[in-house]
C-alpha cells in the first residue's frame, strides 16, 4: 500500500452516491421550470397534511409519544443494571448472601465493604454491609460473581442522590420479609441462563 | 361629543384588554398546536391542561430583572419593544371586530374608530410596527442585533410592497377603504365572498401577512439556529414580552384582515350569527398561521425578497391590471 493512501484525510467523498438529488437548473430557462413544478405539485399541501395528519392520530388515536415522566415509566430491560437488590431465600425467608466476601473482592470501584461474623449456629450472618453508590459503577461483577444469586441489580435507575457519597445499607437493599411473595427469581444480569443445565460439563464419575 | 371621547376610550381600553389577554392565550395556543403536530402534550402542569401556564409565563416575564446592555443607546433599547406593542394595537383601532350589538338600550359598534381609510390605517400602523425590530436591533450593541434588523429591512422592503398591491384589486371591486363597506359589499352570503373574485389577491395577501407578522416561512428576523434571537437577541423580562404580545396582536389583525376583506366579515353564515362567523374565521387563520409554522421550513432573506419583487409583486400588478380591465 502506497503512502497517499494513507495521507488522504479526505475520507467520505470517494465512496458516497448522493440519492434523490435531481440535477441543479443552469439555464434561467430550467429555473423557471423548477419553480413553476414545484409550485403546482402541491408539495406544500402535502407537508400541511402530514403535519395535520399527525396531530389527529396524535389526539385521537393515542399515539402521543409522551411519557409523563415521574408519573409513567417505560418498561425496562431486565439486564438493565440499576440498584442493587439483596434476595432472601423463598423457602425459609433468610438472607441468600452467605457472606463469602467475593463482590467485596471482585468490585472494581471498590464500593462494597461487608463484614462477617459466626452466629450462635456456628453459620456465618452477615453484620456490615454497605455499597456506596458514589463510587458504584454498575459493572454487574457483583451479580456476575455471587454464586447464590443473592445480589442482583434491581429496576431502581432513579440515582440522584444529594451528596457524592451515598452508602446503602444491606437491610435497605433486602427485600422486605413481607414482600417476599412478590419477589421474582431475577432473570437479568448475572441470573442463570434458561439453558444453563445444557451449558454444564457433568464431572466424569471415573475421576 | 363627551359621549363619544368616553365611548372610544371604553372601546379602546376593553380592545387593549382582552386582545393583549387573547396574544397571551395566543402563545399557549401555539405551544400546544406544535406540541400536537409534533407528538407532543405541550403544557400540560400549570392548572388544568396547562392554561394556567399563560399566568406562570407573565409572572416570570414581570418579575425578571430589566436588563440594558452596557453599551446599548439606552433610550432606544428602552423604546423600541413600547414601538412594536403600541404600533400593533393602534392598527386595531380601525377594524371592526364584530357586528354591532345593543347593550343595556344602547347600540355599540365595536370599532375603535370607523375611518374612511381604514385599510390603509391599519396595514400602514403595522408597518411602522416593524420600526420596533429595526430600531431595537440597532440599538442593542450586539451582531446579532444588527443582522436582525439589517433583515428586518429586508423583510419590510419586500412585503410591503406586495401588500399593498394585493389588496387593491380588492379596493377597486369594493370602491373604498373602509372596512365596514368591506364588510357589507359581502353581505349576500358565501357566494359573495371576495375570495371567489380574487382568489389571487387572497393568496397574495396570506403570504404577505405571514411576512408581515413575520410568522415561520418568513420568520427571519429572530430565527433561532441563525441568528440567536436576531432583534430580540439582549432582550429579556417584559420588553421581549411586549415584542411577543406585538406579534400575536399583528397575527390576529391580519387574521381579522384577512376574514375581513376576503371571507365575508362578519355576515352571519346561514343560521351561524356573525359574531361567531368572524371568530371563527379568525380562529381559522389563526390556526394556519400555527400550522404553517409546525409544517414549512423557513426561508432566506435573499429568497424571500426573490419571491417577493420577482414573483409576487408581478403577479399582484397582473391581477391589478385584470382587474382593472374587468372593471371597465
Amino acid at each position: 500500500m502506497s503512502l497517499e493512501k494513507f495521507k488522504d484525510r479526505n475520507i467520505g467523498n470517494q465512496n458516497y452516491t448522493l440519492i434523490g438529488h435531481e440535477a441543479f437548473p443552469q439555464t434561467s430557462g430550467e429555473k423557471f421550470e423548477r419553480v413553476m413544478k414545484r409550485m403546482l405539485k402541491g408539495e406544500l399541501f402535502v407537508g400541511l397534511w402530514v403535519t395535520l395528519r399527525t396531530m389527529f392520530q396524535a389526539l385521537f388515536k393515542g399515539e402521543m409519544h409522551t411519557t409523563k415522566y415521574p408519573f409513567e415509566k417505560l418498561p425496562i430491560s431486565p439486564r438493565y443494571r440499576a440498584i442493587h437488590e439483596m434476595l432472601r431465600l423463598l423457602e425459609s425467608g433468610h438472607y441468600r448472601c452467605i457472606g463469602c466476601g467475593l463482590c467485596e473482592q471482585i468490585c472494581i470501584s471498590d464500593c462494597i465493604r461487608m463484614d462477617t461474623r459466626y452466629d450462635e449456629n456456628q453459620r456465618k450472618e452477615v453484620s456490615e454491609y454497605t455499597i456506596n453508590f458514589g463510587r458504584c459503577i454498575f459493572c454487574g461483577y457483583c451479580a456476575e460473581v455471587c454464586p447464590e444469586l443473592a445480589i442482583v441489580h434491581g429496576p431502581r435507575y432513579e440515582t440522584s442522590s444529594e451528596q457524592r457519597a451515598s452508602f446503602s445499607l444491606f437491610e435497605d437493599m433486602l427485600t422486605p420479609i413481607d414482600a417476599l411473595k412478590q419477589q421474582k427469581e431475577y432473570p437479568g444480569f448475572g441470573a442463570i441462563s434458561p439453558n444453563a443445565d445444557e451449558n454444564i460439563k457433568k464431572t466424569p464419575l471415573a475421576y | 361629543m363627551d359621549a363619544l371621547i368616553i365611548e372610544t376610550v371604553v372601546k379602546a381600553i376593553v380592545v387593549l384588554l382582552v386582545i393583549s389577554a387573547l396574544a397571551g392565550f395566543g402563545t399557549y395556543l401555539e405551544r400546544k398546536v406544535l406540541a400536537f403536530m409534533q407528538r407532543r402534550l405541550g403544557p400540560m402542569h400549570v392548572g388544568p391542561f396547562g392554561l394556567l401556564q399563560i399566568l406562570a409565563d407573565g409572572i416570570k416575564l414581570f418579575t425578571k430583572e430589566d436588563i440594558v446592555p452596557q453599551h446599548a443607546n439606552r433610550l432606544i433599547f428602552m423604546v423600541a419593544p413600547a414601538i412594536t406593542a403600541a404600533t400593533a394595537f393602534i392598527a386595531l383601532a380601525a377594524v371592526p371586530l364584530f357586528p354591532e350589538f345593543t347593550l343595556f338600550g344602547y347600540t355599540i359598534r365595536p370599532i375603535v374608530a370607523d375611518l374612511n381609510v381604514g385599510i390603509l390605517f391599519v396595514l400602514g400602523a403595522m408597518a411602522s410596527g416593524l420600526y420596533g425590530p429595526l430600531l431595537a436591533g440597532m440599538a442593542q450593541a450586539n451582531k446579532w442585533g444588527i443582522i436582525g434588523s439589517a433583515r428586518t429591512a429586508i423583510l419590510f422592503l419586500s412585503y410591503e410592497v406586495v401588500t399593498g398591491l394585493s389588496i387593491l384589486a380588492p379596493i377597486m371591486i369594493v370602491g373604498s377603504l373602509s372596512l365596514i363597506d368591506f364588510n357589507n359589499a359581502q353581505a349576500g352570503g358565501v357566494s359573495d365572498w371576495m375570495v371567489w373574485q380574487q382568489p389571487v389577491a387572497f393568496v397574495l395577501f396570506l403570504i404577505a401577512g405571514f411576512a408581515e407578522t413575520n410568522r415561520t416561512p418568513f420568520d427571519l428576523l429572530e430565527h433561532e439556529a441563525e441568528v440567536i434571537s436576531g432583534y430580540a437577541t439582549e432582550y429579556s423580562g417584559m420588553r421581549w414580552g411586549m415584542f411577543f404580545i406585538g406579534e400575536y396582536a399583528n397575527m390576529i389583525t391580519v387574521a381579522f384582515l384577512a376574514s375581513l376583506v376576503f371571507f365575508g366579515g362578519f355576515n352571519p353564515i346561514g343560521f351561524i350569527p356573525g359574531f361567531l362567523a368572524i371568530i371563527l374565521k379568525v380562529s381559522f387563520f389563526f390556526f394556519l398561521m400555527l400550522w404553517v409554522r409546525a409544517s414549512w421550513p423557513h426561508v432566506r432573506p435573499d429568497q424571500l425578497m426573490w419571491l417577493c419583487w420577482k414573483v409576487l409583486m408581478p403577479i399582484a400588478i397582473l391581477n391589478i391590471l385584470i382587474t382593472g380591465i374587468v372593471l371597465l
